[in-house]
């Protein structure tokens, strides 16, 4: 599995981890430093060994074990990400939807091109602007995502809301714009013709017929997007310093920690592995042709 | 709004014109059509694809597509005008009153749910819900007698065949007991023997139903035998209406002549002339038509034609028509000579030589024979005609003779009597050429991003090994050959319609001079029209080049019309062998005999029809003994459980594999002359 995760990373690392809009001068200099650090193919079997054993190795700049740091970090990433997409998924499908239904008429331009504008946006000026609005201008929302230690549920939550923002815009857009391909597809199938001519009240036609086949394709994107997510998370987490793996990775790697850099890296691409497979997992149990194939 | 003392008329279209919106331009598509179906009666719509047949039902019940709109007239179903309806009003009529069921039952059925649930949603509509829900809903299935509907109620629309699937979209389409049942191509796309049995099914549903029906389809047969009255559309307008036999025997309109003309009937052959055909094109949507709208096509055009258009003539007795010239309209001289020059009768050694030949393949653990010891020959200029239903093993046996798949240990393959290697790969280069294909489907075998002259050229090179000044000339003399223009070559395979498309892939299958080409249901997505030339085609490049063809189709008129030989497969074995005529006329065969009483008539002279029962047995699992015993209408007893016949020979060259002996067979059969339309 671990190994798995290992390979899924996309071959450019630095970009998978410093995500799609960072400057290139940035991935270059990550690649640069992780291609120069590479060990040996034994090195890095033995490395894989351990880290198997859950032994991630000894971080240069601390001169303490790995592992912890990763783990509260990965945590308290997951917490970020979690917010986001329990914002995103739902109201990024709820958008598609509602401009699939709308199929050319205003409200469908507005949330196409709304989506298509803010996704096309680099987390880091989205991230900014919201900052800015939110943080300083309206100072309805905390600037800096860490919380004070000891701070309850909602606390966190409250303090996770601004910089979860950019990384739902980012998502926004491709969610809506599958689900409304999605919607629309399955608007114009015959099998949505069949429903409507049985004489179905409209809602029933499309919370039976249309939603299911409709958000099927969508699921699979959303998977993917969980490695933009992730990947968002090093420029989101910089800016709003908070202790999360993306911010852990960049500073080891501007720290020359390479234990430290190598064990978040494949942490993401466990994260990763495990995410797709999960929307795998959920697509064929959505999927009566795919769950009931193997029996036939 | 219905007249006191008088039943509404099922439904009536008055001067209905509808047009679809494409690249900001309304472009008609339905012009003012009149239509009226009676309550209880069937009304069979007819005319070649793209004049606007579905888009008749679909204004019917309001679901045209988004850029479509009903520009004029009106259409009441009962008695209501359909176009006054609020949206609740609309659903209402569609719960209650009107129904439809289309082509491809299998896009028609929601995937992701059982079909249970999808029956029983039209019950909950009346107020029934729970086991009454589930109850109705079996006892619909039931109806449309489906075998174990128990089971079916639990199962996904993909784990039916397609028959099932359709008889599933029309126990849903009758489900509300609707007084008006629109049926658009229904069986289009369905194995013969399924799409008999399927139209069986709604033949006896009728009689059952008193719902009214309006029955779409461009199988001119199918419709003669379902429908009391039948409408030809033309480019959107209704040029010939009448009782159905009227219409088939005496029809009217030289459109309805010339379609009538293009179908291989009573028997035709090849041999006996050419079919005729109906040249140029329906007039694209939105054209504009100033006199006549198939005065391009008609031989009897004369200027008034042009100038004047045709009112429909009213010619009595409900009949209409609408040509200046209707009472002549049956000396139409025809578009393609008949004659042809009687082929010399054919000595020579046979070009294909089939002996043993088994393909097994390996289905879940288990062998499952595909194809079981088959022999066959072929001489030069002769068609073998494959004929069977859908997985008797007609297209494995056409790929083994591709090379596209290798045969198991044994048998033997022999091309002008050297032996064919069993791989593609391993052939060498002239045989490779010898042996060619053409498919049902254009679009999948033609590269979409090249020209045609690419396309053809390159087989040229590759199967011909020409270049230069020789591949030109010899393009130009392919080109001609399936009477193609240069025009043609210039375009890309999407601008040209279907049957263009399928003369492309013939010229280059064509392109190496083929010794055998295997034609694999060539002309199932064509219009009869087109079809007739395609044949035509088909049969010129024979007679021109004695090239021998394996046809596959399941229209057994065309593959009579084409073939000297027949083979019938059944679960991958011979059942029957021998020269067309002895296998057409009988007799012959059970299985042979069941299919040929499958095939709808256009003559209407219902013979004694024998039925298929039941599922074709799965070829992993064959029957012991006869495989057909387990449907065989003649089983004789326990023999044909026990003991699988031989493959006898009853005349010379002609073979039957049954325990029936073949005086009694002529015995048994002969008080039915049958006949394929
Ligand atoms: N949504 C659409 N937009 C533009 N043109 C359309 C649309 N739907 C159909 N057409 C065109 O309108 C004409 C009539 O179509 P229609 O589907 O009613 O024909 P049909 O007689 O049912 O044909 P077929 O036998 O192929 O089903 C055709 O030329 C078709 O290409
Ligand atoms: S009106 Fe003239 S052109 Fe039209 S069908 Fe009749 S004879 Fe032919
Ligand atoms: S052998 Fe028996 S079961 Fe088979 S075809 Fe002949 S009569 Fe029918
Ligand atoms: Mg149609």
């Amino acid at each position: 599995m671990v190994f798995l995760g290992g390979q899924v990373l996309p071959g450019n690392v630095g970009r998978a981890i410093l995500g799609p809009f960072a400057d290139q001068r940035a991935v270059d200099a990550l690649n640069h430093s992780l291609g120069v650090d590479r060990p040996l193919l034994v090195q890095y079997g033995s490395w894989i060994w351990n880290f198997l054993h859950g032994d991630m190795g000894t971080s240069y700049v601390f001169r303490a074990p790995v592992a912890p740091f990763v783990v509260d970090a990965l945590g308290n990433s997951m917490k970020l990400a979690l917010v986001a997409f329990v914002l995103v998924v739902p109201i990024g499908i709820l958008g598609g939807v509602i401009a699939a239904l709308n199929f050319n008429r205003p409200l469908d331009r507005i949330i196409s091109l709304g989506g298509l504008s803010v996704t096309v946006l680099p987390e880091f000026v989205t991230g900014i602007i919201l900052i800015l609005i939110f943080g300083v201008w309206l100072r309805w929302l905390p600037i800096a995502a860490a919380w004070p230690k000891g701070a309850g549920f909602f606390t966190q939550l409250y303090y996770l809301i601004l910089p979860s923002l950019p990384l739902f815009l980012v998502l926004f857009g491709y969610i809506a714009r599958m689900a409304r391909s999605g919607m629309i597809e399955a608007l114009d199938s015959d099998y949505t013709r069949t429903a409507v001519l049985k004489g179905l009240p409209w809602r029933t036609v499309i919370w039976r017929h249309v939603l299911r086949n409709a958000l099927l394709p969508t699921i699979t994107v959303i998977a993917t997007q969980t490695g933009y997510l992730i990947g968002g998370l090093v420029v989101i987490e910089t800016l709003f310093r908070y202790q999360g793996i993306g911010s852990l990775i960049f500073t080891a790697a501007r720290g020359k920690d390479f234990p430290m850099l190598e064990a978040g890296i494949l942490t993401i691409g466990i994260v990763y592995a495990v995410a797709t497979l999960i929307a795998d997992f959920l697509y064929s149990v959505l999927n009566p042709r795919i769950r009931l194939g193997a029996e036939q | 709004m219905t007249e006191p003392g008088q039943a509404a008329n099922a439904l009536e279209l008055k001067d209905l014109s509808v047009a679809y919106r494409v690249g900001r331009r309304n472009r008609a598509v339905l012009r003012n059509v009149n239509l009226t179906i009676k309550a209880g009666e069937a009304y069979g719509l007819v005319g070649e694809s793209g004049c606007g047949k579905s888009t008749v039902a679909l204004s019917v019940v309001r679901y045209l597509p988004r850029n479509g709109s009903i520009t004029g007239g009106s259409i009441a179903l009962d008695g209501k005008d359909v176009m006054k309806l609020d949206a609740e009003a609309l659903r209402r009529a569609r719960a209650d009153s009107v129904s439809m069921v289309y082509q491809d039952p299998g896009k028609a059925l929601n995937p992701s749910l059982r079909i249970g649930r999808q029956l029983t949603e039209i019950f909950e509509l009346t107020g029934v819900t729970g086991q009454a829900a589930q109850d109705k809903a079996l006892a619909m299935l039931n109806r449309v007698r489906i075998s174990d509907p128990a089971s079916v109620m639990q199962r996904y629309p993909h784990q039916l065949s397609g028959g099932m699937q359709q008889r599933v979209a029309i126990a849903m389409a009758l489900a509300n007991d609707p007084s008006m049942l629109i049926l658009d191509e229904p069986t289009t796309g369905l194995d013969a023997t399924v799409e008999a049995e399927v139209l069986d099914l709604i033949g006896q549903l009728r009689r059952e139903l008193s719902a009214s029906i309006l029955f779409i389809s461009h199988n001119l047969a199918v419709v003669s035998n379902m429908c009391d009255r039948v409408g030809v559309l033309y480019a959107g307008m209704l040029v010939e209406e009448g009782s159905t036999k009227d219409v088939f025997n005496d029809p009217r309109h030289p459109y309805t002549v010339a379609l009538l003309r293009c179908l291989p009937r009573g028997g035709q052959r090849k041999d006996q002339g050419r079919l005729d055909t109906i040249p140029g094109f329906l007039p694209g949507i939105g054209a504009t038509i100033a006199g006549c709208a198939f005065a391009d096509r008609c031989a009897l055009a004369t200027e008034r034609c042009r100038a004047e258009p045709p009112p429909l003539y009213e010619l009595g007795d409900g009949r209409l028509s609408r040509c200046h010239y209707h009472d002549k309209a049956q000396s139409l001289p025809r578009a393609t000579p008949a004659e042809i020059a009687a082929a010399a009768p054919k000595q020579a050694p046979p070009v294909l030589q089939v002996e043993g030949l088994n393909k097994t393949y390996a289905s879940h653990g288990r062998p499952l024979r595909a194809v079981k010891d088959v022999s066959v020959s072929l001489r030069p200029g002769e068609t073998l005609g494959l004929v069977g239903e859908s997985g008797s093993g007609k297209t494995t046996f056409a790929r083994l003779l591709l090379g596209l798949i290798a045969p198991d240990d044994g048998g033997s393959i022999e091309l002008e009597g050297k032996q064919l290697a069993p791989r593609l790969a391993s052939r060498s280069e002239d045989q490779v050429k010898a042996v060619q294909i053409v498919f049902q489907n254009p679009d999948s075998a033609l590269n979409r991003s090249h020209s045609i002259r690419h396309i053809l050229s390159r087989a040229l090179k590759r199967l011909g090994g020409l270049s230069g000044k020789t591949l030109d000339t010899r393009l130009e003399e392919l080109v001609r050959s399936v009477r193609l223009t240069d025009r043609h070559l210039a375009v890309k395979p999407r601008q040209l319609s279907g049957g263009l498309k399928q003369r492309v892939a013939i010229a280059r299958a064509f392109a190496g001079d083929p010794r055998i080409v295997v034609c694999d249901e060539p002309t199932s997505a064509l219009d009869v029209s087109v079809q007739a030339a395609i044949l035509n085609l088909l049969a010129d490049l024979q007679s021109r080049q004695d090239v021998s063809y394996i046809f596959i189709s399941h229209d057994l008129g065309v593959v009579r019309y084409l073939s000297d030989k027949i083979a019938v497969l059944y679960l991958g074995r011979i059942m029957e062998f021998g020269p067309s005529e002895a296998v057409f006329s009988g007799p012959h065969h059970p299985y042979t005999e069941a299919l040929l009483s499958a095939v709808p008539k256009l003559d209407r002279t219902e013979s004694l029809r024998i039925r298929l029962d039941g599922e074709i047995p799965s070829a992993a699992n064959p029957p012991t003994g006869c495989v057909f015993h387990t449907r065989c209408p003649r089983k004789i007893g326990a023999i044909c459980e026990t003991q699988e016949p031989e493959l006898t020979e009853v005349q010379p060259g002609h073979t039957i594999r049954c325990h029936i002996p073949y005086a009694e067979l002529a015995k048994l059969q002969k008080p039915k002359t049958m006949e394929t339309a």
